[in-house]
Formats: structure tokens, sequence, C-alpha cells
């Protein structure tokens, strides 16, 4: 490959990379509202940020996962590497089955969280949002019989969520999609070929019904334009990062760079989480044979967290974000802070992630809210009730088959 | 005998409110409904199989969401969707369509006039500011002005104290802008015909009033001052319809306990030495309830569900000419494709929200001119949605439904009562124009249901099928709703009480006719308040 600037442009070395998707998405983009992610221009929004939101909750939209990094791990050994890097049991995974894992450093903090998709017996897809080749490198210490391939640039991935995104997959010709269950994989064939290029996974960020759909490049645009040929009585519209952060907030779902610091990424000591504070203990298998961070983590669950990750419905609707908590009404004592806030469309709720103090959880909380009307700046202070399930959570997300719409 | 501790007649979305909200607090409470189906006119029907017609009430920006997520109707299935785009036509055949974008808008506005794309700056500053504080004024009682109550008084000032602050200046606009028509109001602010009469026609839905009736600008206010979370000025489809709405109450009125009765008609509110003591039913049943709750109309109410008698002097009167004046019909249409309009691009965001038949200033003033003549418009102002673009649950994939709101058409025709000749006769006024801005329409309509303001009274019971329960201008607003002295949801039976949109703050599907009633009724029977205090005031 030929590292060398294309000098015909001399900007081209700081232009950002286009996923195979990009010219159906540009076309769409009305507002030029792009941004980036790993190296990838990306929509922020196309047209609004609430009509792709609602596109999500009450028809369907598509999410370009292009940028999100993809790598197949492959071999006898590629099994015990994964069970030995991330914290969840992977010899319970079953063939054509996705699941959801995270992975730490020594000390039980958070490296990323992501996707393991059991592909075969011996084949393993991992993805997560920031590069990750160098720790799984590292991680494959020892483990000989292991090809670590990195396919970002490889797989081409759009993410179809909402209600009406079985339909549109049947109105697309995928025979039994509607059987397909949560965390499930199925093949289809695509372009007339007997082969079955697509994979189609029931999976997703938005804690609705949806799928992702997984392709090579090279068929991205051809797919692109079958899917939106069936999707068009569907109400079918590409959102961007801004809808995505709404659904998953609703949904509970962490985000990097919000609810938790990427712990290879973080200079200041224990600024970064474990997955006890994130209320990830579920992802935490302790009766699995060693893994990285076990000692840690072990330490922690018995000791307990310090912060624990907590959903909250908030008085009024002024989103709370970047607030402050508090034990008492006057605000004098501090007991964590807003990560994610919002009001939220579908629930009609002021919602929000927060890390609160463990010791703290049985107390009344309070968030100082600061909003500004007008240029001026107000603040208020509002009560918080702490809430057990996702804001948002249609049974049509677990139904299978899912309901028509 | 089973003894209710009230019965509320009427399960349109505000009757239902109340219902939730005295059952909430306890109360065992029992709503009575004339049809088959709940939900008065916010409600979804399937008229066409596979179609679900919205089939009186199709959008919805009044909502209190304060109620939305107090009596968790998410939970009871209602999700309210915001749709974009609206296009207006001219006679002439212009289009002006309306932009999501602040700046595509400007832009477009300049094309037309640079003058009137700067004046929408103002104008739009000073609705907001008005319609800020009749907003505040959505989840209160009005107090009465010739009380000495600590309440009143303590609420006079709060209204005072508001009115204060917008200034001297815009004080005496405000004033001036409740009796105002929508024509003079605009001619303010701009020069372009087909800006105005795009301006202007919420000045006169569901009114019968025209453009240049003074009035009809507080009326435009009214249409305006809803919101979608907290966008000012949006309009929403409720996922499924308008019915999901009124079920979604329903659910949560059951929730807490309570119960309705359908194919229940109420023939007579009975009083006894001067208490409402329960209700008669069309079929001769007699329900007993410590208090009994009109979500009727006021002139419904009085006039045609209570014996002269019962009433002290002069209320019968009042509510006899209590104006409820029809002026509206509707058209519901299923269609087997998306209309295209002449003169709009495919832009799919803007080519399929709603459709404003404005015609113009001129157009729109002639067509009530026919209803006050006792005749439809030939050449009516229709507002048009269709909503089945944006919610996938309301007809079959690539097919659609259209509503269509009609003004101006009469109750009462000058040539004699309303027949079904007559109705289809009406019904193809409104396709004929339609077809004329979109060529071949008429060949997609798969089906279609015709409704005069006389079919609107017949089935869902609104006197004069008069959509708000009684005009909205200021001599029937605030504390003079729906009549002076009585617009604490307090009627002058003891025990009874109103809840529906003839009362504070008036017509919408809003929920907070309803949920103001419950309040006072709590009050009365020293319950604790079960109705949310906060409607997000500080925006």
């Amino acid at each position: 490959m030929n590292s060398m600037p294309d000098v015909t442009d001399p900007f081209a070395g700081e232009r950002l990379k286009e996923s195979p998707f990009h010219p159906r998405q540009a076309a769409l983009n009305l507002r030029d509202a792009w941004s980036s992610w790993n190296g990838y221009k990306f929509a922020d929004y196309y047209y609004d940020e609430e009509y792709e939101y609602f596109c999500i909750r009450n028809s369907c939209a598509t999410y370009d996962i292009c940028p999100m990094q993809k790598y197949i791990l492959s071999g006898p050994d590629a099994e015990a590497m994964l069970n030995r890097m991330v914290t969840r049991d992977i010899t319970k995974l079953k063939e054509n089955r996705v699941t959801y894992v995270c992975w730490c450093t020594d000390e039980g903090r958070l490296i990323d969280d992501g996707t393991i998709f059991k592909l075969g017996a011996d084949r393993f897809l991992l993805t997560c949002g920031s590069p990750s080749l160098a720790w799984l490198r590292k991680s494959a210490f020892g483990f000989n019989q292991l090809h670590i391939t990195d396919m970002s640039d490889d797989i081409a991935a759009l993410s179809l969520q909402g209600p009406t995104s079985c339909e549109v997959l049947k109105k697309m010709g995928l025979q039994g999609i509607e059987n397909l269950k949560p965390f499930c994989i199925s093949h289809f064939p695509f372009a007339g070929s007997e082969d079955t290029p697509l994979m189609v996974s029931r999976t997703g960020f938005t804690g609705d019904l949806g799928y992702e759909l997984w392709i090579s490049p090279d068929l991205a645009l051809e797919f692109w334009d079958a899917l939106y040929r069936a999707g068009e009585n569907y109400g079918i519209q590409p959102y961007g990062e801004s809808a995505t952060n709404m659904a998953r907030l609703e949904a509970g779902f962490i985000m990097p760079g919000m609810e938790f610091n990427e712990a290879l990424k973080t200079i200041h000591f224990q600024y970064d989480q474990t997955p006890f504070e994130l209320s990830l203990d579920w992802l935490v298998d302790f009766k699995k044979p060693h893994f990285n961070g076990r000692n840690a983590l072990l330490k922690e669950r018995d000791q307990g967290a310090e912060y624990t990750l907590v959903k909250l419905d908030i008085e009024g609707n002024k989103p709370a974000e970047e607030s402050f908590l508090y034990a008492d009404e006057d605000c004098s004592k501090e007991i964590g802070y807003v990560t994610s806030a919002m009001w939220s469309p579908v629930v009609k709720a002021n919602i929000a992630l927060a890390m609160v103090k463990t010791s703290a959880l049985k107390s009344t909380i309070w968030a100082e809210i600061y909003y500004s009307k007008e240029l001026r700046h107000h603040s208020k202070v509002a009560k918080c009730t702490l809430q057990k399930k996702p804001f948002w959570a249609p049974e049509r997300a677990r139904a299978t088959p899912p309901a028509a719409f | 005998m089973k003894k209710y501790d009230a019965i509320i007649v009427g399960a349109g979305h505000n009757g239902l409110t109340n219902a939730a909200y005295l059952a909430k607090a306890g109360l065992d409470v029992l709503v009575v409904e004339k049809n088959e189906y709940i939900g008065g006119a916010a409600v979804t029907r399937e008229m066409h199989d596979g179609w679900f017609y919205s089939s009186c009430s199709y959008v919805c920006s009044m909502m209190r969401q304060t109620i939305h997520r107090d009596l968790n109707l998410t939970k009871h299935g209602l999700v309210l969707v915001p749709y974009l785009g609206t296009v207006v036509f001219a006679d002439n055949g212009d289009t002006m369509a309306s932009y999501h974008s602040e700046e595509a808008e400007y832009n477009q506005l300049r094309r037309r006039s640079p003058h009137d794309a700067d004046a929408m700056f103002r104008f739009q500053t000073d609705l907001g500011r008005y319609a800020q504080l009749i907003r505040k004024t959505l989840l209160r009682t009005p107090p009465n002005p010739t009380s000495f109550k600590p309440r009143d008084i303590r609420e006079l000032l709060w209204l005072a104290k508001e009115f204060w602050s917008l200034g001297e200046k815009e004080l005496y606009e405000y004033i001036r802008f409740f009796t105002m028509s929508a024509a003079d109001f605009l001619d303010d602010y701009f020069e372009d015909d087909l800006i105005k009469a795009a301006m202007a026609s919420p000045g006169v839905i569901g009114t019968a009033l025209g453009v240049y009736s003074p009035g009809s600008a507080y009326i435009l206010l009214h249409h305006v001052m809803g919101d979608v979370d907290g966008n000012v000025g949006a309009w929403g489809l409720a996922r499924g319809g308008m019915g999901a709405i009124s079920n979604a109450i329903a659910g949560a009125l059951q929730e807490h306990g309570g119960e309705i009765r359908t194919n229940a008609g109420v023939d007579k509110i009975v009083v006894k030495n001067g208490k409402a003591t329960g209700v008669v039913l069309d079929n001769g049943d007699e329900l007993h309830s410590n208090i009994v709750v009109s979500n009727m109309d006021a002139k419904r109410t009085f006039t045609q569900c209570m014996d002269k008698n019962d009433l002290p002097a002069g209320i019968y009167e009042k509510a006899k000419n209590f104006k409820i004046r029809g002026s509206s019909g509707k058209v519901n249409i299923a269609l087997s494709g998306l209309p295209k309009f002449n003169n709009v691009a495919d832009n799919r965001y803007i080519n399929r929200g709603g459709q404003g038949f404005v015609g113009s200033m001129e157009t729109m003033e002639r067509a009530y001119d026919c209803w006050k003549h006792g005749r439809w418009s030939e050449d009516p102002f229709i507002e048009s949605v269709i909503p089945s673009a944006w919610d996938p649950t309301v007809a079959p994939p690539g097919q659609h439904w259209m509503s269509n709101f009609v003004q101006y058409c009469p109750p009462q025709l000058a040539d004699g009562p309303w027949t079904s000749e007559k109705r289809d006769a009406f019904g193809q006024t409104v396709v004929n124009k339609l077809e004329r801005y979109s060529p071949g329409f008429k060949d997609l309509i798969v089906h279609m249901e015709v409704r005069t303001p006389h079919d609107i009274e017949a089935e869902i019971g609104l006197t004069e099928g008069n959509i708000f329960q009684g005009e909205l201008t200021i001599d029937q607003l605030l504390f003079n709703r729906p009549f002076p002295g009585y617009a604490q949801y307090r009627m002058p039976i003891k025990n009874m009480y109103m809840c529906g949109s003839s009362t504070h703050p008036g017509g919408g599907v809003s929920s907070a006719c309803g949920a103001n009633a419950a309040r006072e009724i709590l009050m009365d029977l020293k319950r604790p308040n079960t109705v949310p205090e906060d409607d997000f005031y500080d925006e």
C-alpha cells in the first residue's frame, strides 16, 4: 500500500475516509452535518435528529456501522483466547449467536465493550467502538493457533432498527427472517447469487426491534438500494450519531466517552471504570477459568464498587446534562454526577444515566440542573428517582416473530 | 343499589382524564359512554379493511406532557410522533412548503418576499410571547374575578403579574390581539397574500368566523401554542391514530380501578333537592353517584340532559345561547397510493406531511360567505394530513389514508335538512377540489367517509358538530368559559361538574380540562390532589 499522500489534492491526507455507503448517505445528508468516527466521515444527523430518532421508534432507520471496528479471530485457540480476554464465559456461546461482552485491564478497569459473533467452531467476529488490534495481539500472547484479522475496512455493515425493520427485510426477500431470535445470526443470498453473502444478526444499539446487516463492501451500494427500495413504504431513513445517542440512552446502554473512559486512554488514576461501577456485574463470570482483571474484580465484588451507574427519572423537563448530584436539596453533600441526560420524547420523561456513590444510593438524590433561556443562565434543583428497568423496552424487541409494526 | 363516588358522562379524552385522576385518588368512578366505542372525538376506527381513520380529530399538539408522563400513557401504548412538512396551495397554483430548517424556511420566504422573510422573525417572537402566557394558564383553574376568596385573589394577582410582565406596550398589543381578526393581525407583519393566507388559516379552523372576523387572531394562537416535546408550534400524530390517546388514558383509568360502560347514553342527569344524584340512561336504568361530571358540551348538558326546572334561573338561557356553531366537515379518504400534487417537489420530507388548500385570503373569506348563507363552501379551505405517510399502523403498506378537514360546512342547510345525497355532494366538492391540485387523485380513492357537522353531532354528540365544544372567542374564554361565574368546573347544581372542552382552556386534545376539573372535585371532597401541578411553565 502506498503511504504517500496524493499530491493532486494537497489536502488529501487530511480528508476523512468515506464509508462504502457514503454516496447514498451523502445524497441524503441535507444538512451537511458530518462528524467523524475512527477516521471515517460520519453523519451526526441527515435531516433532523429528532425526526431520525422517531424513525427508530415509529418506522425504521439505518445507521452506518462501517466505522465500527471488526476483527475476525480464527483458529483452534480463538475461543480460549477470547475467553481469557473478556469477562464473560464465551464457551457457552453457541454457533450463530452473538453476545455482548466487555474486557478489562489487569486492574479490572474497563477497556471497551463490544459484541462477539460465533461464526463457526473456531471462528469469531469481534466488534467494538475503538481500534483494538494492539490489545488483541497482546491478549493473544501464548495462544499460537490463532489468526487475528482486522476486517474493519473489509466488511460493510448497516444497522436497521425500528418497528418496521422485520417487515422491510421480509419485503426484501429474506425468507424466515421473522423467526430470527434476538442475538441470533442468519445468512441469506443476495444479488441473485446462490451464496449467502448477507449476514443478518438480530442485534442493535437502540433497545428496539432491529437487525445488523453485514455484507462485502463491493456489494454495499447494491445492497443499500435494495434495502431502501424495500423500505420505501415503511418509513426508512438514515440516522446518525445524535439519534443513536438518544435511542441508546432510553435503552440504558452505555457509551464510551460518556459513561466510561476507556482504561487504555485514561491518564488520571482510576478515572476509568470497572464493570461493577458500570452496573455490568452480569457480564462478569467468576465461575469460568482465569480472565484478564479477575483478581482485581473479585476484590471489588467483595468490597463493593465506589460508584454505581444508575438510571434516573428526574422531575421537570430540563435535561440534567453534566449535573452534579447531591444527597440534599441544598446541594451541600455531593454524591455523584450525570453522565448522559435527555428529555425522552417517547416516554415523556426527563431521563439520565448517572454515576452515584454506592453508599449514597439509599438517600434521596437531587440534581442541580443548569439551563439557559435566551442567553441568561438559570439553575434549578430537581428530585431524582432511581429507575431499575430501561426507560424504553418494547415487547417487539423481544418477540419472535415480532408484530408487523 | 350501588352508588359510585362519581359518574362521568362521556368517554372522550377529557372525561377519561378526569375519571383517571379521580380513580387515582381512590374514588370509585364510572364513565358512561353512548357509543359502543370510547374516545369521543379522539378516536381511531377501522372504517375500511386495513384502514384506520382518526375519524374526527387527527393531529395533536396540546396534549399536556406532564399528564402524559404522570398517567404513564406510554406504558398504556401512547406514542406521539411529530410530523413534518406542510405545503400550502394558492389559487393560482403557487405552492409554499414549510421546511423544517429555519435557514431553508427563511430562504424560501425570501424568494416570495424579502420583507416577509424578515417580518416572520418578529411575528414568531410576538406569537411566542402571547403563547407563553396562555400556556401557563392551561393547567390552572381560572380565577373568579368577582370573588374575594383568597385563592381567587391569589390567582388573579398571578394573572395580573403575568400580564404586567409583558411590559406596557405589549400589554396594549395583547388586549388588541384578543379582539382582532387574523387578517388585521397579519397585515401588521406581511405583504404576501399566500404567506398571509397560510398564517391566517389556523385562525378560523373549527370556528364559524372568517379570516376578517374579529376574534380570529386568538384562535390562530390557540393553534400554534401547542408543542411536541418542547418544540412550540409543532404538531404530532398519535401512533395508531387519535384513538391511541383515549385508549391509553382509559388504560390508566382502569389501572386505577375505574370502570367504563359503553352503549350507555345518558338521557338525564338526575337532580334531587338541588343536588345531582346520578344519571338515567337511555335504556331507563338509573345509576347513582355522589357526584356527576359532564364531559358533554355545555349546551347539550343543560338543554338536553337536564330538566329545565332543576336549573337555577338564567342557566338554561345561558346554555341555549352558548356559542357553539358548527363550521367544519371532515372527509376521510382511503387511497391506493400517495397522491402527487402540482408544483410540489418529490421531497420525502415535505410532500407527505400536510397540505393546506388555502387559496388566498379572498378565497377563504368567500368560503365563509357560503356558510353564512347556509351552504357549504363551493371552494372550501381544506387542511389535509396523510398520517399513513408517517404512521405505519393506519393503512396497508404503500397505501394511504388522508384526513381532510373542510371549512366551511354548516350544521343546518338553508334549503332544508341534511340528506345522504347532500352529504355525498359535499364530499364530491372536496374531492373535486383535491383533484384540481392533484390530477388523478380520484383514481386513487378506495373508500371515503364524509362527515358533515350534522353527522358529527349525531355520532359524537358535539352540538352543531363544533369541534371545540364551544367557540374560542374572548367572550367564552378563561373565566367566561363556559359561562361567567361557572368557570371553575363547578356547575350551578351541587355535586355537579363539567370537565369537557366547554371549560377552560377549551378545545384541543390537551387533557387539561379533565385534569383541572378533577383537581377542583378533589378539593371539594377534601381529598389529596392527584393532578400534577408542574406543567413545565418555565420554558
